[in-house]
């Protein structure tokens, strides 16, 4: 069996959709380990990837006025037990592209590994990119996530990014992300994680809203268990006449587990506004009456309460 | 107005109340004075019975109380359910007697679909009819998540599609016409109708006189006390004249 179809193998074992990298008008950079396994390209979609000794580097170019129609896939993994994955992307969505991206990392088998992401992200003139990862781990927990992600949006841009880590275990996580969103731009990031047994959660996203009406939202739902910790820190700052910030974090903690929350809103412009929310604790006692008045056990109701936060 | 407990029609219903609650004293906290002050009701299979009184009488706290909710035990007294005594009970223990309840202010869930919503705690069924049942349009509202962006009246009518759906044997519904509009309340009163249909009792909390006779039978509670009880119309009016424990020097009657 190639290493591509192990890759699809466990993807499809986690829950993924195995099938996403078979269609021709679906682009698709297919990474195991250090090696490029698979890659496809569409028109109006540049991709020059690279292997490093450490893992890959590609630049990805979405052209000028190109709206891709399809998701652009990129599945990562590592199907080993040990050893390290650096990759290394430079996004850019000229004038006006439009483009999404759905990323798969898959770490079945995770005794000791190291998962870096370094990705720079430039949004032209009235551009939208929206961004999805999902992680799906093994039960071992030996794994380290470091995504780390810079993003400038220019005037109109748009740009939404979902990460969700809701499968197997976290292991350690540190997200680290940076978003400047320019003139009447848009920038939104959510956030899923579940952190079991010894987990370590932690999320750090800054938007800065530096051009006038630029508005933005960080949205962090984590729940924690066992003996898993959480730190969530949301950083907005409004530097611009009528830009608008709002950070919502929610975090649900069960067991030993322990969570904080250290949203920081700025605002250096008297014209700009930003608003936070946060809400730390079990599961709220009036959904879990609520639930029990339909029938389910509280071990029922507090389930469906989380899956429905990190839905 | 007609006196006694003997003159109320009771057509057909078993000897044996479905629900009782007998004598219940309630205290919240270390409060001296009691919010239920030895509080007896009894409910038939299959009727609808509306509660009247005004704020702070206890209304709440007797649903809460009923459906076995944390914090909302009595201090004495018992509830009766199909003649089991249910008082020491959990809430999903009662739901699967059959107990289940719309609270006035329906909370609200992050990431449940309607769809989803309407099949918890019962095996899966087509949601969309239990949705026009409330005056909701299924094509509109099954896709969408249970959560803040719906509105008061909206997620109001959800709480009692879903309590339709689950077909309990007693549904409490504490105030169900709060929040909906006046045009609407035929909506709440068509979602009664279709408890009473489904051989469902309810103890029908409310303000709305409007709502309260169309009940088979209503008492009005004043003071942790029911202070009477009777014809629908006839409670109501007496509800209306503010007519209360304080008025009637402490008698309970029958109207």
């Amino acid at each position: 069996m190639s290493e591509l179809d192990e890759l699809m193998r466990a993807l499809g074992e986690a829950g993924g959709n195995a099938g996403v990298l078979a269609a021709a008008d679906t682009a698709h950079l297919a990474v195991s380990g250090h090696s490029i396994v698979s890659s496809h390209c569409v028109e109006g979609l540049d991709v020059d990837a690279r292997e490093t000794w450490k893992g890959i580097s590609a630049r990805v170019v979405v052209r000028e006025g190109v709206k891709l129609k399809r998701p652009v896939h990129l599945c990562f993994g590592v199907l080993h037990k040990k050893g390290t994955q650096e990759i290394r992307m430079d996004i850019k969505l000229e004038q006006n592209a439009s483009a999404d991206f759905i990323a798969h990392c898959i770490f079945p088998n995770a005794e000791k590994i190291v998962h870096r992401m370094n990705a720079k992200v430039e949004i032209g003139e009235g551009a939208e990119m929206r961004y999805s990862e999902a992680h799906y781990h093994g039960l071992s927990g030996g794994i380290e996530v470091v995504p780390k992600l810079s993003v400038t949006i220019g005037k109109d841009g748009r740009y939404y990014t979902e990460f969700s880590l809701v499968t197997g275990r976290v292991g350690r996580l540190a997200i680290d992300y940076a978003v400047s969103a320019g003139e009447d731009a848009v920038a939104e990031l959510v956030t899923r994680v579940f952190g079991h047994a010894d987990d370590e959660v932690k999320i750090t996203e800054k938007v800065v809203l530096a051009g006038e009406r630029a508005r933005g939202l960080i949205k962090a739902r984590v729940a924690v268990e066992d003996d898993a910790s959480a730190e969530i820190r949301g950083i907005t700052e409004g530097n611009a006449a009528g830009s608008r910030g709002h950070v919502d974090c929610m975090e649900i903690v069960k067991d030993r587990a322990v969570a904080k929350a250290i949203p920081l809103v700025q605002v250096n412009n008297p014209g700009a506004k930003v608003t936070h929310e946060a809400a730390i604790g079990s599961v709220d006692k009036r959904q879990l009456e609520t639930l029990m008045a339909h029938g389910l056990s509280p071990e029922e109701a507090v389930d469906v309460i989380v899956k429905g936060v990190l839905r | 107005m007609e006196t006694g407990n003997g003159s109320i029609p009771i057509p057909g219903w078993l000897s044996m109340p479905l629900l009782e609650v007998n004598n219940v004293v309630f205290r919240a906290g270390t409060r001296s004075a009691p919010i239920l002050a030895g509080l007896s009701l009894a409910l038939e299979a299959g009727e609808v019975h509306a509660l009247l009184g005004t704020n702070g009488t206890g209304k709440s706290t007797l649903a809460c109380l009923i459906m076995g909710c944390e914090g909302y035990r009595p201090c004495s007294g018992e509830i009766r359910f199909e003649g089991a005594l249910i008082t020491d009970l959990s809430i999903h223990q009662r739901a699967r007697l059959g107990i289940t309840m719309a609270w006035q202010e329906p909370v609200r869930f992050e990431g449940i679909a309607v769809r989803d919503y309407l099949s918890l705690g019962r095996a899966p069924l087509d949601p969309a009819p239990f949705l026009e049942m409330v005056g909701l349009t299924p094509a509109l509202y099954l896709g969408r998540m249970v959560d803040k962006n719906l509105s008061g009246g909206e997620r109001k009518r959800i709480e009692l599609a879903a309590i339709l759906a689950l077909d309990p044997r007693l549904a409490v519904l504490d105030e169900p016409d709060s929040g909906i509009d006046m045009l609407s309340i035929q909506d709440v009163i068509n979602v009664i109708n279709a408890f009473r249909k489904n051989g469902t009792a309810v103890l029908l909390v409310t303000h709305r006189e409007e709502i309260a006779v169309i009940a088979d039978r209503a008492s009005q509670i004043c003071n942790g006390k029911i202070i009477c009880s009777g014809y629908p119309r006839n409670v109501a009016a007496h509800y209306k004249e503010r007519n209360c424990l304080i008025c009637n020097r402490g008698e309970c009657h029958y109207v």
